[in-house]
């Protein structure tokens, strides 16, 4: 018989083992050295944590109590790794991309780093891990009593060991967990230890379960007929659980932070995967190939009452076999110290990071920015963590007494840790995921498990046994056990039925109805498209390589020289050195944030600088996801611009219709102005030379006649300013009408110049080619009579040639009966082409003419028609083209 | 004026294509493999389900324990089979693709 | 003792009435019909008086004043202005401008002939 005392020793002995590989695993990862610490069957071994002290013992123990149904345990798993194609794959990638250090980080990070989330996880994870490992401890605890009972000289005193125990592993943890913080410098020493032991557990129970079959049972036939004729002999499952642990275990197995801290952040290399994912299912199935026969030999050969969940120690050691037994005690407590170390680093990283951080950074308001220290305090948080995580599993083991079965409580860890599930998986597929549903399934699904199944398992009843049998307030439907009156169903299949489903229900949902910031968009592009744009992880290796891509960042957002002159300046102001790139400080880093934020805004400006000098990379697609985003954003809110720009459109027509009102009002003063001069100018003349003629004495009759025609004159002209003055008010009030004839253009131009050179001394010449005239027409003929005569007498009038000659050609261009008069004169001052048409316009101080209506009459005429009147520029003498539209002739035909 | 060398002036551009449009082929249908094997575990492992069940009815023959371990063992190990084949494929692959480092770029 | 006036105005008819006016009078009447050198013609012809047009092409009369009276020597020369547009606001530019007297046209012959006379008188005393 194997005393205590020896049991200790060896115990101390296979410690001491531990601490030894795990050390010299450390110094040979940190002398560069011992690719076999990254090889995939290191990876594969660390994965075996999954397998604790509750599969070590318990698994015998539930196959004792229900056949098969262990094996669930092991299947869900199995799923899960032989489909890492599209799932651990995934989860791998972002992890390594995004330089996650637990699965509350991992959320966090998708959801748009939001710490709400993480803390909801880190409590998530610390409430279900804490009596994970208060189990682990009671299983060393337990197996230890074995041998202390069978030990005379017992000096065995149960608090005490679990303490030491505890202690130790706290010790452990400390050492090999928080010797480093950047989690990409991954923890070889204690993956190394925990694949010794995964060797160790293994071989211890499949020493075990040969030495029941062939030793105990007489080999593999007698063993099968032992089977099928114990009292677990027959198939006997219920569907309901079986289903349930398959999901449940697969669903546990890639949210237990132990299981992503091995699987996700101690991972070297993707690659790993593809061996892990044939090698782990294998080992899991060799961990279960002897349960049953050991399960069954147990049941066989122990006493009524004896402890099944401890079949694997009991049976060798009442079968004589000591140093099996001892094999068999150092295999659990393998189990067992590898799951409580993983976990305590993985819950501590969590603990530190998401809750301790953050409030010590608030309490230190700015200060722990500029100080060096923060990296000890990171450590020194991690540890007393560690230590405090393995206080609370101590303090839980203590109080709860360790009465329950092992496998119950394993089972509802499963179930808390599970309601991750959704969050999760939407985070890396589906991109409308958001903080929002993450927060609100998780709640739900948090609130569920605690109701349905923590508290109502809790012995010693915090919820009342009345509040479990009718509801609470006498609300049947809310029965913890029974939701929505659906009784009689297992459970624990019941919370993970509705905890789950309406934790995905809601996390869908308010996903669905929430908007995701910008930061929250860039993570998700990143996390769902992970394999777009990430080929391998790498981190950032120098600072100059962060600070190339800063520069090429920024240049593509302030565009090339200003990003170049930014970042000289930079250089030049850290050290003078103008011609380098300057080191990426956080001054410089505030600086550039700030620049780029004026162009992109301060959330997508935070998170890219923080993505680049964060060690991953943000591919254009993911930043043109945003913008895509962005713009719908926009639109929105452009419909509510658009409404208030035509409020100020509106406005802006009022100010131009007032303005123009008040020009219209200052035009009317200024021609009533003209109207004014022009007409006393004549009425001076006529009143000067008749105020002579009356008084002045001795006129010649010369004198007498020559005023007298003077008088005369300056009537007519008064005259004709009034039929112009009216002619132009008929024409522009519009209430002009038209005596439309037919007749071609060559009659109309004959007759226009013949009444326009009538009875002037000076002729102009005018060539016409009639060949071109005949062209029929269907208008006022004495409106486009009126306006050829206009033309033609100003041609008369100002034409200063020696021997002016007007020439009128007429044609057809695209459509338009086109008139040019154009005379062979020094033409128009380009300054005065513009003014021509005005009222009052008269070019040069010839007074010989009119009072410059004219040609103002003429383009009202001509609009009244239908067509136009216009300056030809680009001739020597002045120019004219009256175009009419051809409509207007086809009418005549 | 090399435009017209950088288009067609590369020796035989289409024989490579040819190659890892096939190869992509492959890995492509691989993967979908990859992604079938889950469900076909599912499948086998629901199949238990169907068993009749000593407690449904005493008369009827309730399968024994050890048909039902063997018929789940032997599933479990056909899955880890297929598993280590597609891992070995997989593997090639990988091995092929960090030879060609091109060959990731026309995936997308 | 001659007398000369300088009429700036570029109607030739009004021109022509107002010279024939002065000269009866005995005045010698120089005419100028544009307002671009218009102070320069009234620099070199030394006028006792001067009979300004506001409406003048190339430059206005008040512009014509406002430069004219910027010369020392031609701050105290007497300048009636014709005007043809009658508004109020005519008048009180001119007075800015530094107008001696300020007629709206159409006016009586009388009235023309009573302002020269006044006008030069004034400067004739000072």
């Amino acid at each position: 018989m194997a005393t205590l005392n020896v049991l200790i020793l060896v115990c101390l002995g296979y410690v001491v083992l531990l601490f030894g590989v795990a050390f010299a695993a450390d110094r040979v990862a940190a002398r560069g050295g011992g690719k076999w610490l990254r090889s995939p069957l290191i990876y594969t071994l660390s994965l075996s944590i999954y397998c604790t002290a509750w599969t070590f013992y318990g698994a015998v123990g539930n196959a004792a109590r229900s056949g098969l149904e262990f094996v669930t345990i092991y299947l869900g798993p199995t799923l899960v790794m032989i489909s890492w194609w599209w799932g651990l794959r995934k989860l791998v990638r972002i992890g390594r991309s995004q330089r996650v250090t637990s699965i509350a980080d991992l959320i966090s990070s998708r959801y748009g780093k939001s710490n709400t989330l993480a803390v909801c996880v880190t409590i998530l994870a610390v409430l279900g891990g804490t009596p994970y490992i208060a189990l682990q401890l009671q299983s060393i605890t337990l197996s230890f009593s074995i041998f202390a009972e069978a030990d005379p000289t017992g000096l065995y005193r149960e608090g005490s060991s679990v303490f030491w125990v505890a202690a130790g592993l706290a010790v452990f943890a400390i050492l090999f967990g928080t010797r480093n913080l950047d989690a990409n410098e991954r923890h070889h020493g204690v993956v190394t230890a925990i694949a010794l032991e995964s060797v160790v557990k293994l071989f211890a129970l499949l020493a075990v379960g040969i030495f029941v079959v062939w030793g105990v049972a007489g080999g593999l036939g007698p063993m099968m007929d032992q089977i099928d004729a114990s009292e677990i002999g027959q198939w006997h499952v219920d569907a309901g659980r079986w289903t349930t642990f398959i999901f449940l275990s697969a669903a546990a197995f890639v949210c237990l932070p132990r299981m992503f801290q091995v699987m996700v952040v101690e991972n070297d290399d993707e690659g790993h995967l593809r061996t892990a994912a044939w090698a782990f299912p294998l080992y899991l199935l060799l961990m279960s190939l002897f349960v049953v026969p050991i399960a069954v030999v147990g049941l066989d050969l122990m006493p009524e009452g004896s402890n099944p969940d401890l079949f694997v120690l009991t049976v060798p050691l009442s079968l004589g076999n000591d140093w099996l037994a001892m094999l068999s005690f150092i295999g659990g407590f393998s189990s067992a110290t590898s799951m409580v170390i993983v976990t305590a680093m993985a819950l501590s990283t969590m603990v530190s990071n998401h809750l301790v951080m953050p409030i010590w950074l608030n309490t230190q308001e700015g200060t722990a920015s500029v100080s060096g220290d923060v990296r000890t305090i990171v450590l020194m948080a991690r540890r007393v963590s560690i230590a405090v995580i393995m206080a609370l599993g101590y303090f839980y083991y203590s109080l709860s007494g360790g009465g329950a079965a092992l496998a119950s409580i394993g089972l509802v860890a499963f179930a808390g840790i599970s309601q991750i599930l959704p969050a999760l998986v939407g985070g890396l597929f589906w991109r409308g995921a958001t903080r929002t549903g993450a927060l609100v399934g998780l709640s739900v699904g948090f609130f569920l498990w605690i109701y349905t199944l923590l508290l109502p398992g809790m012995e010693g009843g915090i919820i009342p046994a009345s509040v479990i049998e009718n509801g609470p307030f006498g609300w049947g439907w809310l029965r913890p056990q029974a939701l929505f009156g659906i009784e009689g169903i297992d459970p624990m299949v019941h919370t993970v039925m509705w905890s789950l489903s309406l934790n995905t229900i809601a996390f869908c949902v308010a996903s669905m109805l929430s908007f995701p910031s910008p930061l929250e968009r860039l993570q998700g592009a990143q996390f769902v498209n992970v394999f777009d744009h990430s080929v391998s992880a790498r981190g950032w290796t120098g600072s100059v390589a962060q600070s190339e891509d800063l520069m090429i960042m920024t240049q593509r957002i302030l565009g090339t020289i200003p990003a170049q002159e930014f970042f000289q300046a930079e250089a030049e102001r850290q050290n003078g050195r103008p011609g380098r790139l300057p080191e990426p400080t956080p001054q410089f880093l505030e600086r550039l944030e700030r620049e780029l934020s004026g162009s992109v805004g301060a959330a997508t400006a935070h998170a890219m600088i923080g993505q680049i000098v964060g060690g991953a990379s943000v591919s254009v697609e993911d930043l043109l996801a945003v913008a895509d985003e962005s713009a719908q954003m926009l639109e929105y809110s452009s419909q509510l611009e658009a409404k208030s720009a035509e409020l100020s459109r509106t406005a802006r027509q009022l100010r131009e219709a007032n303005a123009k009102l008040t020009q219209v009002s200052k035009q009317k003063d200024a021609f009533l102005s003209q109207v004014s001069h022009e007409l006393r100018t004549p009425m001076t003349s006529i009143r000067a030379f008749s105020e002579i003629l009356r008084d002045a004495e001795g006129l010649s009759a010369e004198e007498q006649t020559r005023y007298a025609a003077i008088i005369h004159d300056e009537s007519l002209r008064l005259t004709r300013l009034l039929d112009d003055l009216l002619d132009l008010s008929v024409l522009e009030s519009g209430q002009v009408s038209l005596n439309m004839d037919d007749a071609t253009l060559n009659e109309v131009l004959d007759r226009a110049v013949s009444s326009a050179l009538a009875g002037s001394d000076r002729k102009i010449g005018v060539r016409r080619v009639r060949a071109n005239e005949r062209i029929p027409l269907y208008t006022d003929l004495d409106r486009l009579g009126q306006v050829f005569i206009n033309l033609i007498s100003n041609a008369q009038k100002y034409c200063d040639a020696d021997e002016p000659v007007l020439t009128i050609s007429a044609h057809d261009v695209g459509g338009q009966m086109v008139i040019d008069f154009i005379d062979n004169g020094s033409g128009i001052p380009t300054e005065a082409q513009s003014l021509v048409f005005e009222k009052f316009a008269r070019v040069g101080s010839d007074k010989a003419g009119g009072a410059g209506l004219g040609l103002a009459i003429c383009r009202e005429i001509m609009q009244r028609l239908g067509g136009e009147v216009a300056y030809l520029p680009g001739h020597a003498g002045a120019a004219f083209r009256v175009s009419l539209p051809l409509a207007y002739r086809q009418a005549a035909q | 004026m090399n435009s017209p060398d950088d288009g067609k002036g590369r020796p035989s551009p289409a024989r490579p294509s040819l190659f890892l449009e096939r190869q992509g082929y492959r890995r492509r249908r691989l993967a979908d493999a990859a992604r079938l094997l889950p469900f076909l575990g599912a499948a086998l492992l629901a199949l238990p389900l169907l068993w009749p069940d000593e407690s449904e009815s005493e008369s009827a023959e309730a399968l024994s324990l050890s048909s039902a371990m063997f018929y789940i063992f032997a599933c479990w190990g056909i899955l880890i089979l297929i598993s280590v084949v597609f891992g070995i494929a997989a593997r090639r692959m990988a091995a092929r693709e960090n030879a060609e480092p091109g060959a990731e770029s026309w995936r997308r | 003792m001659s007398r000369k006036v300088l009429l700036i105005e570029d109607e030739p008819n009004i021109t022509e009435a107002i010279r024939f006016l002065l000269t009866r009078e005995g005045w010698q009447v120089e005419t100028h019909a544009e307002g671009t050198d218009a102070v320069q013609v009234i620099l070199s012809a030394q006028p006792d008086l001067v009979i300004l047009d506001v409406m003048l092409p190339g430059k206005s009369g008040m512009d014509v004043l406002r430069d004219l009276r910027e010369h020392e020597e031609m701050k105290a020369l007497p300048v009636l202005m014709l005007t043809a547009r009658g508004q109020s606001r005519d008048r009180e530019m001119a007075e800015q401008a530094g107008v001696s007297r300020f007629m709206t046209k159409p006016f009586s012959n009388a009235e023309v002939l009573t302002a020269v006379r006044d006008l030069h008188a004034q400067a004739s005393q000072s």
